[in-house]
């Protein structure tokens, strides 16, 4: 994509020598400000618990690393965070994958055929762009509790898949991709399927990975959901798990355990993030388009 | 629009769009059309029965001064997480746009904060305003303020906004970024032989051509303050002190399952149905006009 291009195409009315400097400078503390955050919770989650609880903490690593994080791994506070960062993965792939299959079929058929009733499904489908699960919360947990999903994965997964932007994106898609194509399978005699699998699928592949980033982290990054109907700590996602390591009332909060978690709650999204940059900005483009 | 080749059947299409159709109608449309039948209706507090109201449910809301209070609350606080986010990531972009070399670096780093999950920033933000163990509220404290988001709600509202705002930085970051590089280098050439210089072409002639990317992420991030910091509200405030960071959002959650009364919950759910109806339409509005720049 043209528009990321970072570049090349500067002319003259660039900033050199001390300007230059500056400009780093002040881009350098930036990224510090903002980074400050993260670095302190990495902090944390390397000292000691009486090295939080007396203030003010250090602000330069210790030594207890491997401590904190085999015990958040391992035993956690209520459960594991191996098993927590499991489900969340599970959680997070359900929802991308989920999603794009279903967004693809369906935008295969709207754009791909004609029958009965086509209008009216895909402003069905339109409609749903509308509601995120924040404003349907209460019914739609009464539908899981009604179906007996609550604390399964298909609970956590389905009804995050119940949107249309990803089906919005492929028809935008589909609709670019010349009609020579279809033509020439239909002349060939292949199936609707056929070109389907051997055609749209491969060309859309960009689109499916860019949407597999963006999907991946919302998926990972729920809370709310998951928080009202995991009420087995075996089935909380790693995001919801770390409020419920707070205990109520007095007690003192297990700092550096509590730490360590938010540092591998946010592990695998960064990685994914700053792997793959240039899918994730394609994907946040088009899904925003 | 309409593909001029396609194929024939109607048994495969419908095949192919059930899944995405059933989902949808399970739990989207019957579980949206719940909160609108209950948003009519009283149940009695045993949840036996339930007894029709009509809209009194939402003249009772629009009575009640905590909702109107969440309404304001909601406002200020999107407006505040909306300037926080852009006002920053727009000063880090034109920065970004004046290198030659290494704002790739910089557009790594600065990414970071969008992947990390609005809870979890609520706790990083939290443990360093805690009013115990908190670096940030110690060094506060130092100086002679006393730091106490617990009971000022003031300074609680303060907190989350922030907390909201840093991850946004990223994302408003990255559309600031590209619409700088999009802009014609010819044009500012042209201005700066005029002699005109560095911060008298940002506010003439960028920050004019980037309007379309501004608008856009107004509506965004509007939309985004509205209904998904969530997160970082519970974790933080839980809605606290006496309801001062109770957005609309918070408050369906803690009306419809901490307070137990779904009349009300729907009922405002319904409310923020039309919400999100006329944000929806303003932001159609304004990507149309961003495709015409």
């Amino acid at each position: 994509m043209a528009f990321f291009k970072t570049g090349d195409t500067h002319g003259m009315v660039e900033k050199r020598g001390a300007g230059l400097w500056l400009t780093h400078v002040v881009m350098i503390l930036g990224v510090l400000v903002i980074f400050f955050p993260i670095w302190l919770a990495f902090v944390a989650s390397t000292v000691t618990q009486p090295e939080i609880v007396r203030p003010p903490m250090p602000l330069w690593p210790g030594d207890q690393f491997l401590e904190n994080y085999s015990k958040a791994l391992f035993s956690g506070v209520n459960v594991p965070v191996t098993t927590m960062l499991f489900n969340s993965l599970v959680m997070a792939i359900g929802i991308a994958v989920g999603k794009i299959v279903i967004s693809l079929l369906s935008a295969f058929a709207i754009v791909y055929f004609r029958f009965p009733g086509k209008i009216l499904f895909f402003w069905m489908i339109f409609l749903t762009l509308m509601l995120p699960v924040e404003v349907r919360i209460v019914p739609t947990y009464e539908v899981v509790a009604g179906f007996g999903m609550l604390n399964s994965y298909g609970g956590l997964i389905m009804p995050l898949i119940a949107s249309a932007t990803a089906t919005f994106l492929f028809r935008q898609f589909f609709l670019t991709i010349p009609d020579e194509l279809a033509e020439a399978a239909r002349v060939d005699g292949a199936s609707p399927m056929q070109f389907f699998w051997d055609i749209v699928v491969p060309m859309s592949r960009t689109n499916v990975a860019a949407l597999f980033v963006i999907l991946f982290i919302y998926g990972w990054n729920q809370y709310l959901w998951p928080l009202l109907i995991t009420t087995d700590p075996e089935m909380n996602t790693i995001v919801m798990g770390i409020r419920q390591m707070f205990p109520s009332g007095d007690d003192v909060a297990e700092w550096p355990v509590i730490m360590a978690t938010s540092i591998l709650a946010m592990i695998p999204p960064v990685i994914v993030v700053v792997s793959m940059q240039r899918l994730f900005i394609r994907g946040l483009v088009d899904s925003e388009k | 629009m309409e593909k001029r080749v396609t194929f024939r059947g109607w048994l495969l299409p419908m095949l192919l769009i059930a899944p995405q159709v059933v989902i949808s109608a399970v739990f989207f449309f019957y579980p949206a059309g719940q909160a609108i039948w209950q948003s009519l209706f009283i149940p009695d507090p045993f949840g036996l029965s339930s007894q029709y109201v009509g809209l009194g449910n939402f003249e009772y809301l629009l009575g009640d001064r905590f909702y109107r209070a969440s309404f304001v609350t909601t406002a200020v606080f999107s407006i505040l997480v909306t300037l926080c986010s852009m006002i920053p990531a727009l000063f880090l972009a034109v920065m970004a746009d004046r290198l030659i070399k290494g704002s790739g670096v910089y557009r790594t780093m600065l990414i970071w904060p969008y992947a990390v999950a609005p809870a979890i920033a609520g706790v990083l933000w939290l443990f360093m305003f805690n009013t115990r163990v908190g670096v940030v509220s110690w060094y506060l404290g130092t100086l002679g303020y006393d730091w106490n988001h617990v009971l000022n709600g003031g300074e609680a509202m303060g907190l989350v906004v922030v907390a909201s705002s840093w991850g946004r930085i990223s994302y408003n970051f990255l559309f600031f970024f590209a619409a700088l590089q999009a802009v014609p280098r010819s044009v500012i050439e042209a201005a700066a032989i005029d002699g005109a210089r560095f911060w008298r072409r940002f506010w003439t002639i960028v920050l004019p051509l980037l309007s379309p990317t501004t608008f856009f992420l107004l509506v965004v991030n509007v939309v985004y303050a509205f209904f998904e910091t969530f997160g970082v509200i519970h974790t933080i405030t839980s809605g606290g002190p006496q309801q001062s960071t109770t957005i609309l959002v918070y408050k369906v959650f803690s009306d419809g399952f901490v307070g137990q009364d779904l009349g009300s919950s729907s009922a405002q759910s319904v409310i923020l149905l039309f919400v999100v109806g006329v944000l929806t339409i303003v932001q159609f509005k304004f990507v149309e006009k961003r495709v015409h720049y």
